[in-house]
């Protein structure tokens, strides 16, 4: 196995982490109500503690990256390989919980997976976060519920979130060649064989919180290769803000 | 079930680590936590195995910095390893940190099948910190830090942490 194609395959999982990780801190104070601010806080903590992780690793196999925190914060925005589910906007309260269920259910399937890798270190991670992931997945999941199946504007809202965020959900699925080739070395999680699970969840969840289904065929995908939509930029400007004005700067 | 592993750490050492504590539950020392999985003199250096109790633990760094600066007032050299696997569980909590951290106001972790219950909302079993009484109902799943939840008590109306389970 080559050592970039690992490095790539861990900024696959890690970026997801990361970038949905900044999205949920910038509600920090500015939450609907107090325990859901310090709640999506805590989520965005889990994942970048998760992410830590991985990009430590990620570093011990980059030539170009001495740490993580240059892996995280000193790469160019086609360098990113987060998918483009997450790196969407806040706009209102139903997106942040449609974004944030959409994947749980996505990633809950994945770190169970990634439990089995044949790989040390990610095997690790993995097993810490599992609890991690199973918390995320119920409070999104109760929320979704509750905006559903609550008032008319909720649920309209909620439905929007939905409706809107779901042409970004294929994504999740697709496999890379360097992918494939992990795959088969038992390293990596076939991300493939968690579609129709995946779905399965999501209608049942959503039908419980009286939500239609949505029925587009249309997908758009790309984040993976480091084709990101519009927000990616905004994102990232802040994300690095730091970093590129006082280079090498530290806590 | 994972069973539970005794952390190796030398006899000598126990006192130095008993004086580090918990940044964010200043009444748990790092044993009462049961992050230290390993502590061993080797040629006049100590190394330390650390397990975070959560992924995202701001308190991790703290204490790893607190374990070198305890060793280093007694001139001694501490080299501190963060350890992931395997991932550190509420069993590892001891039995007096459990009674400590009651008595600080924090409800400890119940077993795993009770705290599901809690959380989901069937049963009412944990206990005020305030008054003790088990009417008492669940705010949210997240509450100060990660490793807890908020709870409210619906007879003395004051709110209070719990711990929550992890395996
Ligand atoms: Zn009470």
């Amino acid at each position: 196995m080559e050592k970039e194609h690992l490095y790539q395959y861990i900024l696959g999982i890690a970026d997801n982490n990361l970038i949905l990780g900044q999205r949920l801190g910038e509600l920090c104070g500015h939450g609907p109500n107090l325990e859901t601010d310090i709640a999506l806080t805590n989520i965005a903590l889990d994942l970048l503690g998760q992410t830590r992780s991985f990009y430590q690793y990620a570093a011990q196999l980059s030539d170009d990256y001495n740490s993580e925190d240059d892996v995280a914060f000193l790469r160019k925005e086609r360098e990113y390989r987060n998918v483009l589910l997450l790196e969407q906007p806040n706009r209102h309260f139903g997106f942040v919980i449609g974004r944030q269920f959409l994947f749980d259910v996505f990633n809950y399937l994945f770190i169970q997976q990634l439990q089995q890798s044949t790989d040390d270190t990610l095997r690790a991670v993995a097993n810490k976060a599992m609890k991690e992931v199973s918390y995320h997945k119920r409070f999104s999941s109760d929320w979704v519920k509750r905006l559903g199946d609550g008032t008319d504007e909720s649920h309209a809202k909620m439905q929007e979130a939905i409706d809107d965020l779901w042409r970004y959900t294929n994504e999740l699925f697709e496999l890379s060649e360097i992918d494939k080739e992990l795959v088969k070395l038992g390293v990596a999680v076939d991300v493939s064989a968690l579609k129709e699970a995946y779905y399965a969840e999501v209608s049942e969840l959503l039908t419980e919180a009286t939500l239609a289904i949505p029925q587009d065929q249309y997908f758009q995908k790309g984040g993976k290769q480091g084709i990101h939509t519009e927000h990616m930029g905004y994102l990232l400007a802040d994300l690095q803000y730091m970093q590129r004005t006082y280079p090498n700067m530290n806590w | 079930m994972t069973a539970i592993v005794a952390p190796n750490i030398d006899p000598h050492l126990i006192e130095t680590l008993e004086k580090v504590s918990d940044p964010e539950i200043p009444v748990l020392s790092v044993l009462d936590l049961g992050v230290i999985r390993e502590a061993i003199e080797k040629d006049g250096k100590i190394f330390i195995k650390l397990t975070p109790t959560y992924s995202g633990c701001p308190a991790m760094d703290v204490i790893s910095d607190d374990l070198k600066a305890a060793f280093r007032e007694e001139g001694k050299v501490a080299e501190v390893t963060l350890v992931l696997s395997p991932a550190w569980t509420t069993d590892w909590l001891s039995e007096a940190g459990k009674q400590k951290m009651e008595a600080y106001g924090i409800a400890p972790p119940l077993s795993a099948t009770a705290d599901k219950e809690v959380l989901l909302g069937n049963q009412k079993i944990v206990k005020c910190t305030h008054c003790r009484s088990s009417n008492t109902r669940l705010v949210s799943q997240f509450g100060s830090t990660a490793c807890k939840a908020l709870f409210q008590c619906e007879d003395c109306h004051e709110p209070f942490d719990y711990f929550k389970c992890l395996k």
